[in-house]
């Protein structure tokens, strides 16, 4: 029922700029796939390659070891693919559209029923309400029914919750685990951090490069160091401030704290010195909290590296 | 075979759907023939004219007179002197001027011959020529009448006579000359608007993205888009023949299967040609401008204003690629003339040669793959 993806060496250029750069990754059937990145990490150019909308420079994949270049064409009848802008059918109605697709791929809503019941059922009251017409939460659901009309065995989600509200987001990851379970193949692309942890396995990506691959736990174990969360009374020169100390790793702005790193290993004596020159620098009511790695930690730390290279 | 049905399906419930786009579809090309066939016509009435007259002499004034009761010439009044006139023309208060010499009616009797001379404003060249026959044409008459006058015992008539016979266009009708050609227009503008608007609004909208990850093959979808505008672009032909009939009169001479049967396989270029054009574009305002151009030149070097006969020669090797020139000459000929298939076979065979190129082009040009 699902099929693994291969991906081999991938490279892609637009004149100037480098989308993807060598590109190494195997994913293997029924895993649920994060992509994990900022805007013009080269997400959306590797899911075009996977469902042949463009062609590679250098390199080779396969879906289920059907090449993405000569197989094209059966690769797209066992592939659902949501672009990560809506693109259905604005004039048509929900059910409109769901029926054309299923006529596209000659199956039928009631054939595949079992399949996307959960999510029909959200959207069956508006069946006759234009894709137009709907709020941005249905209308991923609505282009989830129509990316899974056809029964695929690789289903690729190029950013479906980004707009999305934050409920209709924690929905739209349970409907990808339920659908995960029927034996689909799912990669999805998200710029938030907080979804990885929601995925099998992840990749971290930035200017066409992979970062890591490996599982969210994994990703975050191998953070080196510890983070503290930091408050102070002057956060907005906090950062700066910093900077200029020559024993902090990182810091940066995380949510309404600052995080700084110690790769020394003496975490006492770190905090003390940060404390000090702190207070030199006219902070009091200094907070420091020791705190658990998460994705995004491991991910501005990767990038850090990434960019010094 | 099915998938094309349904692409079929879902075109057609989208062009019902749009408000805007249905009275475009079947008001506007009624309104259009209504307006141009009445208006856009060479035939000059009422052209104003003032005289000069240097003799004031009876016979002066008889040729002034033939000039009022001529329907195409209102007369504007009478100038004293040169420069009056010429400030009349520069005006613009008058479109010609009739001088007459001084003597015209002494020389007329004694030399046997006097001149008059006719001044046109001819910024509007081919009005001008038409004002200078008429004028010409009433003097002539004008002639014949004083010798007649004059020596009624020598005029035997003149020796050649020509008789003009109009066929196909007995009256000379302007209108009748004007429909089959402006009918052949409006279907193509809507055909190569709609069909290549309707392309690169899925791309601007980015609904296309969607449609190419599907296993619609490249000419089901291009069919899909042609066949709706097909079928309407026939009915609004079908419309306009309808008012031709009844509004202006113009029966359909010749048969009206095989107007259809051409116009079917010409459709198919016009609605490629646009096709082709989305193709090429990314958004609907690079399509228009595009469409734009070449419709202008098509519709200007078509034959339905300046007949291409008169055309320099490299403009006429440009007419042989241009499809409205063949419908407008093929649709004249079927419907004012009656022509049967033979009559035009050259041009029927060049336009189904045209409409497979251009399907293949559009085909060949919309591409899956980015």
């Amino acid at each position: 029922m699902s099929v693994p993806v291969h991906i081999h060496n991938i490279s892609k250029s637009y004149e100037k700029v480098e989308a993807l750069k060598d590109i190494n990754l195997e994913i293997k059937a029924g895993e649920l796939f994060g992509f994990i990145g900022p805007d013009g990490a080269g997400k959306t150019s590797l899911f075009r390659i996977l469902t042949g909308l463009i062609l590679p420079r250098s390199g080779t994949a396969s879906v289920g070891g059907l090449d993405v270049v000569n197989d094209f064409k059966k690769i797209r009848q066992i592939t659902g693919y949501m672009p990560g802008r809506f693109s259905l059918y604005h004039d048509l109605t929900v059910a409109e559209n769901l029926d054309f697709y299923a006529s596209i791929f000659k199956t039928s809503l009631k054939e595949n029923y079992d399949l996307i019941k959960d999510i029909y059922i959200q959207i069956e009251p508006f069946r006759k309400r234009k894709a137009g017409d709907l709020s941005g939460g249905m209308k991923q659901k609505l282009a989830l029914s129509c990316a899974l009309i056809h029964r695929p065995e690789l289903l690729i989600l190029d950013e479906p919750t980004t707009g999305v509200d934050a409920v209709s987001r924690k929905e739209f990851w349970e409907l990808l685990n339920k659908m995960q379970q029927s034996g689909i193949t799912i990669l999805v692309s998200t710029p938030y951090m907080d979804e990885a942890a929601l995925c099998n396995r992840v990749a971290l990506m930035q200017n066409g490069k992979l970062l890591a691959t490996d599982t969210p736990k994994n990703i975050t174990k191998r953070y080196q160091g510890q983070i503290f969360a930091l408050h102070t009374n002057k956060m907005h020169s906090l950062v700066i401030d910093l900077e200029n100390t020559a024993a902090a790793a990182q810091v940066y702005r995380f949510g309404d704290s600052v995080h700084i790193t110690s790769t020394s290993g003496n975490d006492e004596s770190f905090r003390q010195i940060i404390t000090a020159s702190l207070e030199e620098k006219g902070h009091s009511a200094i907070q420091m909290i020791a705190q658990q790695a998460v994705i995004e930690d491991c991910f501005l730390a990767l990038m850090d590296k990434n960019q010094t290279l | 075979m099915r998938t094309i049905l349904y692409i079929l399906q879902k075109e057609f419930i989208q062009i019902f759907r749009d408000k805007a786009i249905l009275p475009i579809i079947f008001v506007m090309p009624v309104f259009q023939l209504l307006i141009l066939s009445y208006a856009a016509t060479f035939e000059i009435k009422n052209t104003r004219f003032i005289t000069l007259d240097h003799d004031n002499s009876v016979q002066s004034k008889k040729l002034i007179a033939k000039f009022r009761g001529s329907s195409f010439f209102s007369f504007s009044g009478q100038a004293v002197n040169y420069a009056e006139a010429e400030q009349a023309l520069k005006n613009n208060l008058t479109d010609q001027v009739l001088i007459i010499e001084p003597d015209f009616e002494k020389k007329l009797k004694l030399e046997k011959t006097a001149s008059v001379q006719l001044i046109t404003n001819a910024i509007n060249g081919s009005a001008a020529s038409l004002m200078n026959a008429y004028a010409t044409s009433i003097v002539t008459d004008f002639n014949k009448e004083i010798i007649v006058e004059q020596m009624p015992q020598k005029f035997l008539g003149m020796p050649i006579q020509v008789k003009p016979v109009y066929w196909y266009n007995p009256e000379l009708d302007y209108i009748t000359f004007m429909v089959p050609g402006i009918l052949v227009l409006l279907v193509t503008i809507i055909a190569m608007f709609l069909s290549g608007m309707n392309l690169v609004k899925e791309k601007e909208v980015g609904t296309i993205e969607q449609i190419n990850v599907t296993p619609i093959k490249k000419y089901q979808f291009i069919a899909g888009k042609l066949i709706p505008f097909w079928v309407i672009a026939n009915i609004d032909l079908g419309i306009g023949l309808l008012v031709a009939r009844f509004v202006f009169q113009i029966p359909v001479e010749g048969n009206i299967f095989l107007l259809f049967s051409v116009a079917s396989v010409y459709l198919v270029v016009v609605l490629s040609f646009g096709l082709f054009i989305s193709t090429l574009t990314n958004t609907m305002q690079q399509s228009m401008f595009i469409s734009w151009f070449f419709l202008v030149i098509f519709i200007l070097m078509s034959g339905l204003f300046t007949p291409i006969e008169s055309m320099p020669d490299w403009a006429q090797f440009l007419v042989k690629f241009n499809p409205v020139a063949y419908f407008i000459k093929i649709n004249r000929m079927i419907m004012l003339k009656g022509s049967g298939f033979f009559d035009f076979q050259k041009e029927f065979w060049l336009l189904v040669l045209y409409a497979i190129a251009m399907f293949s082009f559009s085909t060949f040009r919309y591409r899956k793959t980015a």
